[in-house]
């Protein structure tokens, strides 16, 4: 079947198997290889991108489902002239990866969390570790992770009205 | 590890409800509707579910992702996500606070943000937490098939593991639940790590007006071949003022009627232990919402922040 979506703001469409999984599409069809593969049972949020600006796991989603929607990878994070995401500049900072497997879904749901909070600077550690209480870190560095998520927060209220 | 990818199956989007149906009728009982796919997805990669076919519901979230009020009742529509129902403020206010409490629990956030009241139910996993809800609450399923709509309540709904009274040609498209007077619940849950499925869950609503209890529901989730409706405990409860001896005496009831199996869980001694503390718990709990507002459902945040 056709399958057609926008992923990092570019048109992408492809003849696909219906069973196509979205995370198998976004590296194998769009060869992005930014989003990672991992438990395959939704549990561990290696695979997780943006639709339509809110997290998914894209092991757990049919290709097909994104027929029509805009898919953001840890590729489309960055700005055109290559400046990056406050969230993946909180990562940086913070030196919040050590292996960087789970990375590019802690940053998609870290840059959800941030976006959904009425005051992101006042997150509570129980509410950010709850955020990312669906992405696994495999080398146990949760500590980083959440002041990555916390730097990211303050630098965008710090920032917030200029560009 | 391998691969895992569901079997060879089609695919369609249904573009209404009618649409849906229509479709389920032509395939002829080999299709399945396709919601949040957050249960459906993992167990056709398992291939514990192999349907020739799936009909993918998400177009019709505008017109199934609902919660309102209507009558003496709270309508839920089946595209509602988990995320939906965790943050309405209707259904806190008028079920302290059994939806905010089980949905806090169930799965993760990212979880959430996909999956559906419809898929849960559907999915009829007795380890699930949200069939709890609906069971202690009382819920109704609306299913509609080519004849029309037809109400079924949760007692013949879950026919057995993994196993529902819809039909082949049918879906369900919203959960009835009654507002009661006095109202006051909650869902307790031990579980092996954040997001897990239960070891043992509890459920519980009381209805309390003039210090009788005159409703009561209560279920208990992985600990049986469906989620367990401890309808002896319910009878015990109904008329009676409620105190910390009557809960402790519905406690022991759900342990005596659960039917839990030894698993990589839990022994089913231990399962059946749980079941009554966390039945008394909830029961507790639910009595203290029903009667002193909302200030427990703040007792249950700090709890779980530990």
């Amino acid at each position: 079947m056709q399958v057609s979506m926008t992923i990092n703001g570019q048109a992408y469409s492809h003849d696909v198997e219906p069973r196509l999984l979205l995370v198998h599409y976004i590296r194998e069809y769009a060869e992005l290889h930014g989003t990672h593969w991992g438990c395959d049972t939704s549990n561990c949020g290696i695979c997780i991108v943006l639709m339509d600006g809110e997290p998914l796991k894209s092991c757990t989603t049919l290709a097909a489902m994104a027929e029509g929607h805009e898919i953001t990878t840890v590729e489309g994070m960055a700005a055109p002239d290559g400046t990056l995401d406050p969230i993946q500049q909180g990562f940086h900072e913070m030196h919040a990866l050590q292996c960087g497997f789970c990375t590019p879904g802690m940053m998609a749901t870290g840059r959800w969390l941030i976006k959904k909070h009425p005051n992101p600077t006042q997150m509570t550690d129980h509410e950010i570790r709850d955020g990312i209480s669906g992405n696994l870190c495999r080398c146990t560095g949760y500590d980083n992770i959440i002041k990555a998520i916390r730097w990211a927060a303050q630098y965008e209220a710090d920032h917030a009205g200029r560009s | 590890m391998a691969m895992q990818t569901p079997a060879p199956c089609e695919y369609s989007r249904a573009t209404s409800v009618d649409d849906a149906i229509a479709q389920l009728q032509a395939l002829g009982g080999n299709a399945r509707i396709l919601a949040g796919g957050h249960s459906l997805i993992p167990m056709m990669k398992l291939r514990l579910a192999n349907p020739g076919h799936v009909i993918d519901i998400n177009p019709l979230e505008p017109e199934l992702n609902y919660i309102r009020k209507q009558g003496n009742e709270i309508r839920i529509g089946a595209m509602t996500r988990h995320r939906d129902m965790l943050e309405s403020d209707l259904l806190s206010k008028t079920f302290p606070h059994i939806f905010q409490e089980a949905e806090a629990v169930l799965a993760d956030p990212v979880v959430r943000n996909r999956g559906t009241l419809g898929g849960s139910v559907c999915q009829a996993d007795p380890a699930e937490d949200l069939s709890g809800v609906v069971t202690a609450l009382k819920g109704e399923a609306v299913l509609r098939g080519p004849e029309g709509e037809r109400v079924v309540g949760m007692e013949d709904f879950h026919l057995g593991p993994y196993m529902t009274a819809v039909e082949s040609t049918e879906m369900l498209v919203e959960v009835r639940f009654p507002i009661v007077d006095g109202h006051g619940s909650a869902h307790e849950k031990v579980e092996r790590r954040a997001g897990d499925f239960a070891i043992v869950a509890a459920s519980a609503a009381l209805g309390i007006k003039n210090g009788t209890i005159h409703f009561a529901g209560v279920a208990c989730s992985a600990v049986g071949p469906t989620t367990m409706h401890i309808e002896r405990a319910e009878q015990a409860l109904v008329g009676k003022s409620p105190s910390e001896s009557l809960f402790q005496q519905a406690g022991e009831m759900a342990s005596e009627d659960v039917s839990p199996n030894s698993d990589g869980r839990g022994t089913a001694d231990y399962k059946r232990h749980v079941a009554g503390v966390l039945t008394t718990r909830a029961l507790n709990r639910a009595a203290a919402s029903a009667m002193g507002g909302p200030a427990y459902f703040h007792d249950f945040h700090s709890n779980v922040q530990r």
